[in-house]
């Protein structure tokens, strides 16, 4: 599903993000993405939705090389995925509806069932009655439940989610890893990158850290053990303590 | 195309005060080249119609008889310089000096002048080279006693028309160009405003070609509209003049057409121009996004 192999990303200006990185994320799988800020995780991400292309090395993303995409198979490949991140990036101009129905739209699907799958995502995301609101009408937790319909909607393989929860409250952010847990229940595998560790600590999902651009953990690998990444969040937290607390601003 | 059409559109509805500012924009920075483009013609005009008095004037020797005037009439008329060669008799020499002399009319009463050939030379052939040379090939002639062109008038005429030219052509090309500067900002602004929407159009997977289309019909019709608005504010504008101030002649209406499809294609080369940067600098950068 999800491939990296030996992957370096150097920026011109700042350097090398990525040493080496490789794992594997397989169809249906959830894996928490965790690390600093700084750490590289945005760079990982954003090689996935090929908004970047690696250095050296190989990222192939459901059967597409991000490497050699161009054009329309970057198109393509992005249609498989959806992407989801702290600042929601919803269009402010438009309803629930309208913004979830956009990713639709500008992917050719026919005019005829757009209205019915938008209604669809919706209701999965718990906001079958809030179409018609615009997004200053809704919370931040609502606000990224629309953002994670739109992502949803086109079914996609595999769901990147960059700090999704970053902007909410605890009880908003149970809610939306809830909602991501659900997603991936049904089949679509998530890579969700995190600074909320009681959400790491509380779930014995995959954990994969990184620090100063290196994956230096892989709980898959690692025999996937409930301590291990008690330990991860345990660094994490001490870590975190240390640094600015967003990562906005960190990768390039 | 006709999502593109709907999409721009919508895009108008959305930003009814940035679309409306960006066509008033546009139609300005014509009507200023159109203005420039009126004063320019007008100028030529004039310059043509001076022009058009430029002839050679050849007074035939008393000797020669009319066989030998008429054969070097018909060979000069031949050439390719030339337009009209005229056969002026004495008579009508003395009738036209006393129409033009007219209180002065008495000086000719017992004058004779003598026969010439008037010249005219075509539109395009009457620079000072064309003039001398067929000045020169008429002193050549046989019959001729005596030719004369004023040949510093022309001179001067050629010299004001050079520059009227060459300032005109400089003009015009920095009219042009800050138009085009102008509708190029305008244009880009309105790809500014809506770069969140082409963020999210190339994160969900739309291609880079869906993404462009909407926005090419739209600088396409701005600049269509912004055309034609200047054209109706140039053609005001030469109204005013010709009813208060100088009898003004307006565009052709192919020259008028042209400059409409000019701002058209303006507006869709700034479009293709600023969507296609766009499109390379957006991503998923978030401190944009911000």
């Amino acid at each position: 599903m999800l491939r990296y192999y030996n992957v370096v990303k150097e920026y011109p200006r700042t350097g090398v993000a990525l040493h080496a990185v490789s794992f594997e994320l397989q169809k249906g799988e959830f894996a928490f993405l965790t690390g600093p800020s700084g750490s590289g995780k945005s760079s990982l991400l954003k090689l996935a939705y090929a908004e970047e292309r690696p250095t050296q090395g190989e990222v192939r993303v459901a059967g597409h090389s991000v490497s050699t995409a161009r054009g329309k198979e970057v198109a393509l490949l992005r249609r498989k995925l959806g992407v989801v991140f702290q600042d929601f990036r919803l269009l402010p101009d438009r309803s629930a509806e309208q913004n979830v129905a956009f990713a639709l739209e500008v992917t050719g699907v026919p005019a005829a069932t757009i209205r019915d799958r938008v209604a669809r995502a919706l209701a999965q995301v718990g906001l079958a009655a809030k179409g018609t609101s615009h997004p200053h009408e809704l919370s931040g937790g609502e606000q990224q439940r629309v953002a994670i319909a739109r992502a949803i909607v086109n079914r996609p393989l595999l769901l990147l989610a960059d700090e999704p929860t970053g902007n909410l409250d605890d009880r908003a952010a149970r809610g939306v890893f809830q909602l991501l847990r659900e997603i991936n229940a049904s089949g679509t595998a998530v890579l969700m990158a995190t600074h909320n560790l009681e959400l790491v600590r509380r779930s014995d999902l995959r954990v994969l850290e990184m620090l100063r651009g290196r994956l230096v953990h892989d709980s898959a690998a690692a025999g996937a053990s409930t301590p291990a990444a008690d330990a991860v969040a345990a660094a994490l937290g001490e870590v975190r303590r240390r640094e600015t607390p967003d990562d906005a601003g960190g990768a390039p | 195309m006709s999502r593109a059409l709907r999409e721009a559109l919508v895009g108008w509805r959305r930003a009814p005060l940035l679309g409306a500012l960006g066509i008033a924009t546009i139609a300005f920075s014509l009507f200023s080249v159109g203005l420039f483009g009126l004063v320019a013609t007008n100028i030529r005009r004039a310059l043509v119609e001076v022009e058009e008095r430029v002839e050679i004037r050849a007074f035939v020797r008393d000797s020669a008889d009319d066989a030998l005037v008429m054969a070097d009439a018909s060979s000069l008329q031949r050439l390719p310089e030339v337009a009209t060669v005229t056969y002026v008799s004495p008579r009508e020499a003395l009738d036209r000096a006393r129409s033009e002399l007219g209180e002065f009319r008495d000086v000719f009463d017992a004058a004779v002048l003598p026969a010439s050939l008037e010249i005219r030379l075509r539109e395009g052939r009457r620079d000072v080279a064309s003039v001398e040379k067929v000045a020169a090939a008429v002193r050549e002639a046989p019959s001729i006693e005596e030719v004369r062109y004023g040949e510093e008038w022309v001179r001067k005429l050629a010299r004001i028309r050079s520059v009227a030219a060459v300032t005109g052509l400089a003009l015009g090309l920095a009219f042009a160009l800050a138009a085009a500067i102008i509708v190029s900002a305008t244009i880009r602004m309105a790809v500014l405003a809506r770069a969140k929407e082409i963020q999210i159009m190339r994160l969900v997977g739309a291609t880079d070609g869906f993404v462009r289309l909407p926005f090419l019909v739209d600088g396409t019709l701005k600049g269509l509209a912004g055309g034609l608005l200047a054209l109706v504010l140039t053609w005001a504008a030469h109204g005013l003049v010709s009813r208060y101030v100088v009898r003004t002649t307006f565009f052709p209406v192919s020259t008028a057409a042209l400059g409409v499809l000019a701002g058209a294609v303006l507006g869709l080369l700034a479009s293709a121009l600023s969507v296609g940067r766009q499109l390379r600098r957006v991503g998923a950068d978030r401190r944009r996004w911000q």
